[in-house]
């Protein structure tokens, strides 16, 4: 499936997350957090958005709350504020990376 | 001499142990296992017991029976690996050289990680399963259980067996029908994923289960502390609870962290294909003790020992490693009644639809309800005592197989 961010064509899954995180810019990013009613992004934002994605690079899995707390320096509550109503699956949103999820 | 040490005697310690000190020549190599625990758990067997499997007997073995005789089992903890000095040093003050080391010190339960989980209520009505301990009393207090609200909550992930906490819900359910009693019981499964089922076909062939069981599911629901007979997330959601079945945080062992091998959790940096501990020679890790995105699982560790053994032969002969290690998992799932599904799947392929181990024939059912897929989990425990942990061929390969499967786009 393709979907259109700030002018740019990008592979997404079922749900909407992306699937070639190559395709991701900071502008991808930016379009992607407006769709998902975040508003505009904040330092704060990106500290935890450019974890995600190098984490994400490097383990080869999408990292879950405690590992985006330790990793960005953001505490638990501030994550859950930037980013409310599951961290883990929206901040994987913006960041272009797959969902977090299980074996099942 | 040179010295293969194997920290962590469970399901892929003791298999490694046993295959390869029938490899290597005693002339030329030790094969030392070093674990504190003095009994062997068949972890798989506690699912069954808060439902009222009484043969808690039947799950442990006494670790000296279940090591080769060739293997020196040490009934020690590890205090720390010392990577640059080659060498592993345990609680009694002793060291241990090593040429290789494989790390197989699996996970813990850390209900301590949650606030308030280890309060008053702890094991009254806040209970584990993935210990003996809370899966005995466990057994008890569903005895006991008059109705009311069953939580039941997956704290954060990773976890060892990650479909444990929803063959718990089922196995519940199926319970309290038994019992006459599932009008009063209202089962709530809690977890911090965005489904109880994340997986797409997964999701879809699997997603009616829960509402024909009438359980309630209740995503993204990162607990942060127990509190009042309440369950409370992070995001200030609460759920009220009469019995709580908590799945906690789990970690890697503590040496880990101690040695700086670990992540924010101990679990350990390791290659997902060739299964080498990144950044420390000649040391390995396998099973949950890894940080690799494979699930926590028997199966898991089973796959991963033919990786960890051809590997160590080639570490052995100063050979490149072989990236073999594809996250091959095969896990059986228990849905009530006397039925499970089977699962198979792997780092990049999702659980399919299909047959297995025979393409067509079976006789087990991939994703599908069936009595013979539940009979061969039950049946596992015999092979997991006489042929997988002694070391013995099982037929099923360790790489994962299309064959028989449908592909995702079909099913």
């Amino acid at each position: 499936m393709k979907k259109t961010y700030a002018g740019v064509e990008v592979e997404v899954d079922a749900e909407g997350f992306m699937t070639h995180p190559e395709q991701w810019s900071r502008e991808v990013g930016v379009a992607i957090a407006k769709e998902q009613g975040l508003g505009a992004l904040t330092d704060a934002h990106w500290k935890v958005v450019d974890f995600v994605r190098g984490d994400t690079a490097s383990q080869g899995q999408s990292p879950g709350p405690r590992r985006i707390v330790q990793g960005s320096g953001v505490s638990m509550k501030d994550l859950y504020a930037l980013f409310p109503k599951g961290p883990g699956k929206l901040v994987a949103r913006v960041a272009g990376v797959p969902k977090p999820k299980a074996c099942l | 001499m040179r010295h293969l040490v194997i920290l962590g005697a469970g399901t892929a310690g003791t298999m490694v142990a046993n295959r390869m000190v029938r490899r290597l020549s005693p002339r030329d190599w030790t094969v030392t296992v070093i674990d504190p625990e003095t009994v062997h758990l068949y972890q798989p067997g506690l699912l069954f017991l808060p439902f009222g499997d009484r043969d808690e007997q039947e799950l442990l073995r006494p670790r000296a029976n279940t090591l080769d005789e060739g293997v020196t089992w040490v009934p020690q903890a590890v205090r720390a690996v010392d990577v640059g000095g080659r060498r592993v040093e345990t609680d009694d003050g002793r060291s241990f050289p090593y040429d290789l080391l494989v790390i197989a010190t699996g996970a813990q339960v850390r209900p301590d990680l949650t606030e308030g989980m280890l309060g008053d209520l702890w094991q009254r009505s806040a209970f584990d399963f993935y210990t003996l301990d809370g899966a005995t009393k466990l057994r008890d207090a569903l005895e006991r259980f008059k109705g009311g609200r069953l939580v039941i909550n997956v704290v954060e992930m990773p976890i060892k067996c990650p479909v444990a906490p929803l063959e718990f819900a089922f196995l519940a359910d199926a319970y309290f029908r038994r019992k006459g009693m599932r009008e009063g019981v209202e089962i709530t499964f809690a977890t911090p994923l965005d489904g109880a089922f994340t997986r797409p076909v997964a999701s879809k062939r699997l997603g009616h289960l829960l509402e024909e069981k009438n359980i309630k599911v209740v995503t993204e629901f990162a607990c942060g502390s127990v509190t009042d007979g309440k369950v409370v997330s992070y995001d200030e959601r609460e759920i009220p609870f009469d019995l709580l079945v908590t799945v906690p945080t789990h970690s890697g062992a503590d040496f880990v962290t101690r040695s700086g091998l670990g992540n924010e959790l101990g679990f350990i940096a390791t290659d997902k294909h060739t299964l080498a501990v990144k950044g420390a020679d000649g040391v390995f890790a396998l099973g949950d003790a890894t940080d690799v995105p494979a699930s926590k699982a028997g199966s898991v560790a089973h796959f991963e020992a033919e990786t960890i053994i051809e590997n160590l032969e080639r570490a052995a002969a100063g050979k490149a490693l072989e990236p073999s290690f594809d996250g091959h998992a095969n896990c059986f799932v228990e849905t009530g009644d006397g039925k499970a599904l089977l699962i198979d799947f792997n780092y990049d392929t999702e659980p399919l639809p299909g047959k297995y181990p025979l393409p067509g024939i079976g006789p087990f059912s991939l994703l599908e309800e069936s009595a013979i897929n539940h009979q061969g989990k039950k049946a596992f425990r015999w092979i997991y005592w006489h042929g997988l942990l002694p070391g013995k061929p099982i037929p099923v390969p360790a790489h994962m197989s299309m064959a028989g499967k449908r592909p995702a786009e079909e099913a």
